[in-house]
């Protein structure tokens, strides 16, 4: 029963309940806020397990999310095939560009690795646009299907899609793998040489958050009822995605869905002062990753000793 | 065939212009270890100080523009190394390990600061500085418009200066061997922060040579910043980075690969083979055309 008396699961566990019980208190709107926010989270936590634990400069998460998002869009669209099936489609598919993704990084390091990241992001952004007539080119197009039409639906299918794939990834994160993850990522050859089969954990960890980013991905169109290059695809999402896991703390996981609940709130106060609102929060990110490199969650002791 | 000349005239000059772009970009990264994410950031900052000194706001002269141009994109290059880079490198709490990522990603945030900074300020319209030089000649009977043959020849003329620094002079050479061996050069007596410091100002200047030369070409605008640094990433990468002469050849591949593309089929996908080239090149050689590991 050491667990019991463990204090960060006790803040969980009341933050979850608070979670759950908002819907009582707050309006429409708010929930409609968090909701995004939510699905934002997911995507956080997703680059979290690359950058945090596998150690990989990825530049390019929206393209996994907007892989995910365009394929279950387009079936939905374009074929009778059920919303649920478009999801599961849009999540395989992302998964697929995920092994694509991980292909180049088992052999290229750093700063390499993270301009194929990017470039894939602006090459799906010039085949979308290239391919109007079927994407609807920059503007996008409004999907028929949609999750709900009740805004609290809505809210507890974020809210429980996002602490399902944050509990699935922290326990992947914490297993062995997350160790071996972790130790790839610092010394490659190290952990080689160790026996560890890198390219099978490499790989596991692309598909894991390719999977998720894609369902979120999916799961954020149909929320939205429209998909758009400007919503899952183009690179200012991912310099969001990376603000947010930096902010929250990366290798954290967690981290990430703190971060982006905390930007996507932010930005709902920031409205007043308009453009400036990006660079403000530009600003903040970039001074917490020099001076607190840990982000929020790094605040607060750690349980594990750091050397 | 006049579209084939029209191509050769067009490409020189991008070509130029991209090798200028990002040949600081590799010397920064050769020397410091650092990629700089922020490069489009002082390439944008440098051409929308010259619109606004000579053109916009000031209405001063063209020369005055063009040097405040310059000057600002070097203070934007020191800015980038005292309030983000240095504070990255010797930050304690960041672990050894991953400062590299740090580094990439807090550059990444400079440049989406100077972005929005510029779009707040000045709007994210283009904005064009007045060409240098007016009037048309005629290249092989293509009608070029003279500024932009200018544009290609003031390249050339400051990348054969670096040429000149870097092989010729003391502090050039302590710059090249600096990139090849830091530690042998702090033996013999070199202060390393202080070719650091050399180095980030020929960046800025490189670079705001390249911003200042683009706006009399094309324009400038905030929009600008993350297509220039992802431009100078592919070029750098692909010639391998740290190698100047690498990334002046590779400049000259995406930029006539660009133009072509643009020509023939259309500007909206002129940089796509050029991606996908680079995709197909670190799949077969990661270290670029002419790089050494």
């Amino acid at each position: 029963m050491q667990w019991l008396r463990s204090p960060r699961l006790w803040v969980a566990a009341l933050a979850l309940v608070a979670m759950v019980l908002l819907p009582l208190w707050v309006s429409e709107y708010v929930l409609g806020v968090l909701t995004i926010a939510y699905y934002f989270g997911v995507f956080a936590m997703s680059w979290d397990l690359l950058f945090g634990y596998a150690g990989e400069v990825n530049f390019g998460p929206t393209f996994l999310i907007g892989i995910g998002a365009y394929v279950s869009g387009m079936l939905n669209i374009y074929t009778s095939v059920p919303m649920v099936l478009c999801i599961a489609a849009g999540a395989v598919a992302a998964v697929i560009a995920g092994v694509l993704l991980a292909l180049p990084a088992l052999r290229l390091r750093g700063a390499y690795f993270g301009l194929v990241t990017l470039v894939s992001v602006l090459i799906l952004q010039t085949v979308i646009v290239l391919f109007a007539s079927y994407t609807g080119g920059e503007i996008g197009f409004s999907v028929p299907s949609i999750l709900s039409i009740d805004s609290g639906v809505n809210y507890y299918y974020a809210l429980a899609f996002m602490v399902v794939s944050g509990m699935v990834l922290l326990a992947v994160a914490r297993s062995p793998m997350g160790l071996i993850l972790q130790a790839t990522g610092q010394d490659p050859l190290g952990a080689q040489a160790l026996g560890f089969n890198v390219t099978k954990h490499k790989l596991a960890a692309f598909c894991l958050s390719a999977l998720f980013s894609g369902l979120a991905g999916a799961l954020t169109i149909f929320y939205l009822g429209s998909v758009s290059v400007n919503t899952v695809v183009d690179l200012a999402v991912t310099v969001q995605i990376i603000i947010a896991a930096v902010l929250g703390g990366r290798r954290t996981i967690v981290g990430g869905a703190l971060g982006a609940i905390f930007l996507i709130v932010a930005a709902e106060y920031l409205r007043p002062i308009g453009e400036l609102s990006n660079l403000v929060v530009a600003a903040f990110a970039l001074i917490v990753l020099l001076f607190i490199p840990d982000g929020f969650l790094g605040l607060f002791p750690r349980r594990e000793a750091r050397s | 065939m006049t579209l084939l000349l029209q191509v050769l005239v067009d490409g020189f000059v991008i070509g130029a212009l991209y090798g200028l772009g990002a040949a600081g970009f590799t010397i920064i990264f050769g020397v410091s270890g650092v990629l700089n994410l922020a490069h489009g950031g002082v390439m944008v900052v440098a051409a929308m100080v010259a619109w606004m000194v000579a053109g916009g706001i000031l209405h001063a002269s063209l020369l005055t523009g063009v040097v405040c141009g310059v000057a600002a994109g070097m203070v934007t290059a020191y800015a980038t190394y005292y309030l983000v880079v240095r504070p990255a490198q010797r930050s304690r709490r960041i672990p050894d390990e991953e400062r590299e990522i740090f580094i990439l990603t807090a550059t990444l945030l400079l440049g989406i600061v100077i972005q929005e900074g510029i779009a707040y300020l000045f709007t994210s319209n283009p904005v064009t500085v007045p060409p240098l030089v007016s009037g048309v000649v005629h290249v092989f009977g293509v009608r070029t418009p003279t500024n932009e043959l200018l544009i290609g020849v003031i390249s050339w003329v400051v990348l054969g200066l670096l040429w000149l620094f870097v092989n010729r002079t003391r502090q050039g050479k302590a710059v090249l061997a600096a990139s090849i061996n830091p530690h042998g050069l702090a033996m013999l007596g070199f202060e390393l922060p202080q070719i650091h410091r050399l180095v980030w100002g020929l960046y800025g200047l490189l670079g705001g040579v390249a911003g200042v030369l683009l706006a009399t070409f094309e324009g400038a605008s905030s929009g600008l910043v993350g297509g220039l640094t992802a431009s100078a990433f592919i070029i750098v990468v692909l010639g391998g980075l740290g190698s100047v002469p690498g990334s002046l050849v590779a400049a000259y591949v995406i930029g006539f690969m660009e133009t072509v593309t643009a020509y023939l089929i259309s500007p909206a996908i002129r940089t796509l083979p050029g991606m996908v080239l680079l995709l197909l090149i670190l799949y077969v050689r990661p270290q670029g055309l002419l790089g050494r590991r």
